[in-house]
């Protein structure tokens, strides 16, 4: 009887290798993990893009309440699905969104798609050498940062944020750091 | 012969091309020698499979672009890949470091080759075990050598 056991260990083996194999297919080798959780936005200091040539875009002005920091570009087919959302995200009020308008072609590109589509931001800088896009870890755009009323990263959101993702992950989370912080 | 001579030259031309732009490409050679190495272990994080020094991926080009200019800035080579670590994790390192959760990766193989081994061993000592105790049974008794040779005898 042992001897019979042992001629199945081979095939044992061989279905707890194939089980991880099959299971590290199904992984989609673009999630990264997000570094930055929980710990301090990078520093950056962004200048502003045209005809918004008042103010830029810092780390320093994180600090101080719940906020989103949405990486984008105009050049971005997935950030032009998303934009919508964002544009209602502005008119409900609930949280500001600043934006990070990432390697445009030419300075006039973004400016101009905010101009076409609406301006769903508070604060935008300019950032055409992934200057603060590698310090974010980002790989692609629109990816969404969620930052809390100390300036902690609590959240990094791959792809186009939609009401349902909104609904389940974002909004909730920003609940639970109002309640447990003061401020924002 | 021209022919042969023409696509000899364009063979020669043909070498690996890398990404690298010449307008990125540092002064001083030996800072360059180490940005190129340090590129050459970063994985590009658009084409996954390409390091940032082959990949022409612009967000490779911002990587390659920022290594440069760190180590411009005095960073030594491991200052450079801890920071570009700090931001996309171990995954961005094209070899993965050694630590306890890539510990199955760096020590499977050769604990598989380990265990097969002692395996095979195991089953050579038994079967060796096993001929010696048969030799002892391989001559027959001369009872059995009548019978043998009765049964012969009917089948004819």
């Amino acid at each position: 009887m042992q001897k019979r056991l042992l001629f199945l260990l081979p095939l044992a083996v061989f279905l707890v290798i194939a089980f991880y194999f099959a299971r590290g297919l199904q992984l989609d080798p673009r999630k990264l993990p997000n570094m930055l959780d929980g710990k301090q936005v990078p520093a950056f200091a962004l200048p502003p893009i045209l005809d918004r040539d008042d103010y830029g875009f810092a780390s320093t002005d994180l600090p101080g309440g719940v906020s989103l920091v949405n990486i984008w570009g105009s050049w971005c087919v997935a950030c032009r699905i998303e934009h919508p959302f964002l544009m209602q995200l502005k008119e409900r009020n609930q949280v500001p969104i600043h934006g990070i308008d990432w390697r445009e072609k030419t300075p006039e590109e973004g400016p101009a798609w905010l101009e076409k589509f609406g301006d769903p931001y508070a604060l935008v800088g300019d950032d055409p050498v992934s200057k603060a896009a590698i310090a974010f870890g980002v790989t692609g755009a629109p990816e969404t940062f969620l930052v809390d009323q100390k300036g902690v990263v609590r959240h990094k959101q791959v792809g186009p944020i939609d009401a349902k993702i909104w609904d389940e992950i974002l909004w909730p989370l920003i609940e639970t750091l109002r309640r447990n912080g003061s401020a924002g | 012969m021209r022919k042969f001579l023409l696509a000899a030259a364009v063979l020669l031309i043909a070498f690996p091309s890398f990404a690298v732009e010449p307008s990125e490409v540092l002064d001083d050679p030996v800072l360059e020698t180490r940005a190129r190495k340090i590129s050459q272990g970063l994985r590009c994080l658009v084409c996954q499979n390409q390091s940032i020094d082959g990949s022409a991926a612009v967000l490779a080009r911002d990587l390659r672009v920022l290594v440069r200019e760190r180590l411009v800035a005095g960073d030594g080579d491991q200052e450079v890949i801890d920071y570009v670590v700090s931001r996309y994790g171990d995954f961005v390192l094209l070899k993965p470091p050694f630590k306890a959760a890539t510990f199955v990766l760096w020590a499977g193989p050769a604990v598989l080759i380990l265990l097969g081994l002692i395996a095979t061993l195991i089953f050579f000592r038994r079967n060796r075990a096993y001929a010696a105790e048969e030799a002892v049974v391989t001559s027959l008794t001369e009872d059995e050598k009548r019978r043998l040779a009765a049964l012969l005898e009917d089948e004819t």
